[in-house]
């Protein structure tokens, strides 16, 4: 096996990134693609979203305020017509990370459950904003109109694999690159915080600076899953940027597992699925996903995500 | 070295600390004794700058700390470790002491490279070796015995290279003979390290054995101070503190 590092954790992602791109070759069925999108689409949200509850033992209730940013944002870039795709995804990644800077310079200072109220008030605030600014983002419509994808780079996203095939490529991109603060000595800081960060601070850590810098790498990270959803449903609504949003993730989160850092991903994939064959058999799905999590709660007292990986890891060791 | 000068603090009407002043010569090994509710560890939270004194000043090498947050007095060299043992529950020994080091090196930030950086190692192997942890390093911290984890929170400190170091009960909650052991650790440290130690203890024995100057504690105020031999010969302190056993908890009762 190879050394764990960045050339392990990059052959990973590229693998992954392969296998994305040749399931719908193999199932050349639309909704497969389309289930995928949403996966990685939420599933990026969930594991940003972990960067906190996961690493940092923070637990905001108000990240989707960054989903809802990147694709308001990133719409309206387009919907302006002067900006390429590209250009729009690193103005709205750095327009979001901005109002992260702000809302997190007053959140961080604030511990457990504070901090997770302020962070949902934030988030109710920027939903209203959402709501009555209707000249702006078309209020409860939703941005109307839709998004236009003009070709850059040779590239054509009105074209269903090549919308794909796109998004697949950024998600990945940002799976790597929360995977090596996840592996960082500043993400080794942040479970210092995470364990005890009164004792953080004695041991030379500047607590508030570390928090405030996870927190706007995952609403940076946040906004780049609410682009991701924006392209592809081609609008962007008010619902994302309401909390029952941010409760998925944190749903994905529990379903998956927190300390494991694809377990985000599992859950994100499990709650899709669950979302999407349940309501095909009946219309009390929220009765089903709920006894359904009870089962992962109370039988496996973990993520599912996180209870593979033990079994796996006991498997090897068990075998050497 | 480390000068309290004047250091007072009360918390709503229970002064806590009265006019504490104290010099601590540079490498000196010194104990911090009294009755419980003495004000010992609130002495320590106020040289430490967890709690900002009312009054008083706290001179660290030169400069008064007083109002600096317990991340700036760390970087000026004071480190501490906790009554009860502050840890890093789900860390290994070995993960914990390496985020140590290179937090102390103003690496916390590293973003590109992997956890743990390599050139930390050496410190790192060092400071398991000076507490005789090695055989722990891949432990959970939360799996540690009570002995090691104290011994965890002295190395925590240890990485922070500092030159005053406050031990609060290093033998707190120790059979007779771990205390014995714990603390000749702490002496050999000491020696090691030229570092200044400050140590709060309750074990008369261990703190006449070792200590080079002892500062008794009582409601808040320094009631006496030196050598061994001064403080078991003084009249205060016999009454006060080393007196009978009845007396000692009357004491602790009224507190």
């Amino acid at each position: 096996m190879m050394r764990p590092g960045l050339a392990r954790d990059a052959a990973v992602c590229a693998a992954g990134l392969a296998l994305l791109l040749v399931l719908p070759l193999a199932f050349p069925q639309p909704a497969l693609r389309d289930f995928l999108i949403y996966v990685m689409a939420y599933g990026l949200l969930a594991m940003s979203l972990n960067l906190l509850v996961g690493l940092t033992g923070l637990v905001s209730f108000g990240h989707a305020a960054y989903f809802a940013s990147g694709a308001y944002m990133f719409g309206l870039l387009m919907q302006s017509g002067r900006v390429s795709i590209p250009v729009a995804i690193v103005a709205t990644v750095a327009g979001t990370a901005l109002i992260a800077l702000v809302i997190g310079a007053i959140c961080v200072r604030l511990k457990e459950i504070y901090f997770s109220f302020i962070t949902l008030a934030f988030q109710m605030f920027i939903h209203s904003i959402i709501l009555t600014w209707v000249s702006l983002t078309g209020g409860d419509q939703g941005l109307m109109g839709g998004i236009p994808r003009p070709p850059f780079l040779g590239i054509n996203l009105n074209e269903g694999t090549a919308l794909y095939g796109f998004c697949a490529a950024v998600f990945v991109a940002c799976v790597l690159l929360m995977r090596q603060v996840w592996m960082s000595p500043f993400g080794y800081a942040l479970r210092l915080i995470r364990d005890n960060p009164s004792r953080a601070n004695f041991v030379g850590i500047d607590v508030v600076r570390a928090k405030l810098g996870i927190f706007v790498f995952a609403g940076a990270m946040a906004s780049v899953a609410g682009v991701l959803l924006a392209l592809f449903v081609s609008g962007a609504y008010p619902e994302f940027g309401f909390w029952t949003t941010s409760g998925e993730a944190i749903f994905m989160i529990m379903l998956g597992g927190s300390q494991l850092f694809v377990g985000p991903l599992v859950g994100a994939f499990l709650l899709q699925l669950l979302n999407r064959t349940v309501t095909i058999y009946t219309e009390h799905h929220g009765l089903v996903l709920g006894l359904v999590i009870l089962l992962i709660v109370l039988g496996l007292r973990q993520g599912v995500g996180a209870f593979l990986f033990e079994r796996l890891a006991r498997r090897r060791q068990a075998r050497r | 070295m480390l000068s309290v000068q004047g250091l007072s603090k009360s918390f709503g009407g229970v002064q806590a600390t009265r006019d504490v002043s104290i010099d601590f010569p540079k490498g000196s090994l010194s104990a911090i004794i009294g009755p419980n509710g003495a004000g010992k560890t609130t002495f320590f939270n106020l040289v430490s700058g967890a709690f900002r004194p009312d009054a008083g000043r706290v001179i660290l090498n030169g400069q008064d700390i007083v109002g600096l947050s317990s991340l700036e007095v760390v970087r000026r060299g004071m480190a501490r470790a906790f009554q009860v043992a502050a840890l890093f529950p789900s860390l290994t020994v070995r993960e914990a002491l390496s985020a140590a080091v290179i937090s102390h090196r103003r690496r916390s930030w590293t973003l590109l490279r992997r956890f743990p950086l390599a050139d930390t190692a050496g410190r790192v192997d060092e400071i398991l070796s000076l507490l005789s942890l090695e055989a722990q390093a891949d432990t959970l911290s939360r799996n540690l015995s009570h002995g090691d984890q104290k011994l965890l929170d002295i190395a925590l400190a240890l990485a922070m290279d500092p030159s005053v170091l406050l031990l609060d009960e290093p033998t707190a909650g120790m059979g007779t003979e771990e205390r014995w052991r714990m603390i000749g650790k702490v002496q050999q440290l000491w020696e090691h390290t030229g570092m200044t130690v400050l140590f709060i203890e309750h074990d008369m024995d261990i703190v006449f054995r070792i200590a080079q100057a002892i500062y008794v504690l009582k409601y808040g105020q320094v009631l006496a101070r030196g050598t061994a031999d001064e403080i078991r010969t003084n009249q205060d302190v016999i009454d006060a503190y080393l007196g009978t056993d009845h007396h000692v908890a009357a004491q602790a009762g009224a507190v």
